[in-house]
């Protein structure tokens, strides 16, 4: 399965997300407190930009007027609807055995390893002092 | 085989509730000259308001004869059950002692004159509403008396149903296993359109249809069926034609903001179909009667119809010819009969 180097880790501070395109899709390539995600930034529903929607926390509730608030940044909200998805699985909050995002594995490399091949570093030029953030993306 | 979910009786005059009342209310009645709360939320004389031949001839008002109900409706369409709706406009009263001892009057009246004279007839519990811990205390009173299935509230109100302040009248209700039965009308004091008064009835006739979805939407979006799981409630005289295009809405808003009320933890319309019924007087059809099964079909669930008359109103259709001989004949069976049977646990 094809791997693609998509940035370096520094460039996503936890918190933050970039969008980049690779192997004709685009993908968000999210940090959350250091664990990184990818989802395809396209929204199931009508295809908007999920990837540039807002990173919530995961909120249950065990009744009326109750809160149950868990796991901050782990869910992002389309900028067009709200469509809740869980960014570690890429399901939808409302319905998630029907309705997901594609969901894609992040590693991160050390730049020793990548320039050994076989990975695609579509822009980067890949230096050893580095670790990346590589992406495996399915046909 | 029928069981009829709205059927009207109604209080003769404020005398008739004398025997019924605490003296010190029976001086006050007797004082005052006040009439009684009594609704006419229909034009006086139209048959909506009392079909012909539905009028005592004492004088006394449509619907206030148990003998003409037995001549008119139980006797010559077959009806096994029927349920009561007596309108009286307790939740018209400012006066919270007034709402508590005419609500109470009614309630011993109904059981006296109707519930123990008439085995077909099952009737709803009149409470004082718009105080809900009063009209809670009111279930408890009467709500063990068999005959009693359901509570009337009226479809207007001074806050919407699903505030919390109405927790403790549906919890009153869930605990009994009563039916909630939110019927047209109510005097609320306050506008029965969301954007101010209309200028003729007209407006607020068609306009409770919308006053009905509003219910809806509060109910289930503020928790009320989360809270209370077991809750029933029958939309009595709603129609039921706006329903599919309310929940379309609804679930769809619900995907975009659920995270406003987390407790609802399922599509709305799946809290809808399993938490209400509606009766099909009056009914708002298409003219073509195969867009009319359409819209039954659209409600998603053969459950949720119940037949009634609104004796002794009358309406334009008959729901046999308007609605059920469009319909399969099981389906027009459940909802003359089996739909009912299980709602009322009849």
């Amino acid at each position: 399965m094809p791997k693609w180097v998509v940035g370096t880790i520094d460039e996503i501070p936890p918190g933050q997300r970039k969008i980049v395109d690779v192997a004709g899709r685009t993908i968000g390539v999210f940090n959350v407190g250091g664990d990184f995600f990818a989802l395809l930034n396209r929204c199931p529903h009508q295809g908007g930009p999920l990837c540039a929607g807002n990173t919530l926390g995961f909120l249950r509730s065990a009744g009326v007027g109750e809160f149950v608030y868990s796991r901050p940044g782990e869910v992002v909200r389309c900028p067009w609807h709200g469509w809740e998805y869980d960014l570690r699985t890429g399901q939808s909050w409302f319905d998630p055995a029907r309705v997901m995002v594609r969901n894609y594995e992040v590693t991160v490399e050390p730049g020793t390893e990548l320039q050994k091949g076989p990975y695609v570093a579509e822009t980067y030029e890949v230096s050893v002092e580095q670790q990346y953030l590589v992406v495996e993306i399915g046909h | 085989m029928r069981i009829d979910c709205d059927v009207h009786n109604e209080v003769p005059n404020a005398e008739a509730l004398f025997k019924y009342l605490p003296d010190y209310w029976v001086e006050h009645l007797t004082n005052t000259l006040f009439k009684g709360p009594t609704e006419s939320p229909y034009p006086p004389g139209a048959p909506v308001a009392s079909r012909p031949g539905s009028k005592p001839s004492d004088g006394t008002p449509a619907g206030s004869s148990l003998s003409l109900l037995q001549e008119q409706v139980l006797d010559p369409t077959g009806v096994d059950y029927a349920v009561l709706n007596c309108l009286y406009a307790i939740d018209s009263l400012h006066n919270p002692d007034a709402a508590v001892a005419l609500a109470s009057a009614v309630n011993d009246w109904q059981i006296a004159e109707w519930l123990d004279r008439e085995p077909r007839l099952r009737a709803s519990i009149v409470v004082p509403s718009q105080i809900p811990h009063l009209a809670a205390r009111e279930i408890e009173r009467v709500g063990a008396h068999p005959g009693f299935v359901q509570v009337l509230i009226p479809a207007r109100a001074q806050h919407p149903y699903g505030s919390r302040l109405f927790h403790p009248l549906w919890e009153a209700i869930a605990r009994h296993d009563l039916v909630a039965g939110i019927h047209f009308g109510g005097s609320p004091g306050n506008p029965p359109t969301p954007s101010g008064w209309p200028s003729y009835y007209f407006e607020e006739y068609v306009g409770m249809a919308q006053v009905f979805a509003s219910q809806v939407t509060s109910m289930v979006s503020e928790g009320v069926f989360d809270q209370f799981p077991t809750l029933r409630v029958t939309l009595l005289e709603a129609g039921f034609t706006w329903l599919p295009p309310h929940m379309w809405r609804f679930d769809k808003e619900w995907r975009n903001l659920r995270r406003l009320v987390p407790w609802v933890k399922r599509a709305p319309s799946e809290y809808i179909r399993e938490h209400f019924r509606l009766t099909v007087q009056p009914l708002d059809a298409p003219a073509d009667p195969r867009g009319l099964v359409q819209v039954v079909d659209q409600l998603g669930s053969d459950d949720m119809l119940l037949y009634a008359s609104d004796y002794p109103h009358q309406h334009v259709g008959d729901p046999e010819t308007g609605l059920l001989g469009h319909l399969s004949p099981g389906l027009a069976q459940k909802i003359r009969t089996e739909n009912a049977r299980a709602w009322y646990r009849l």
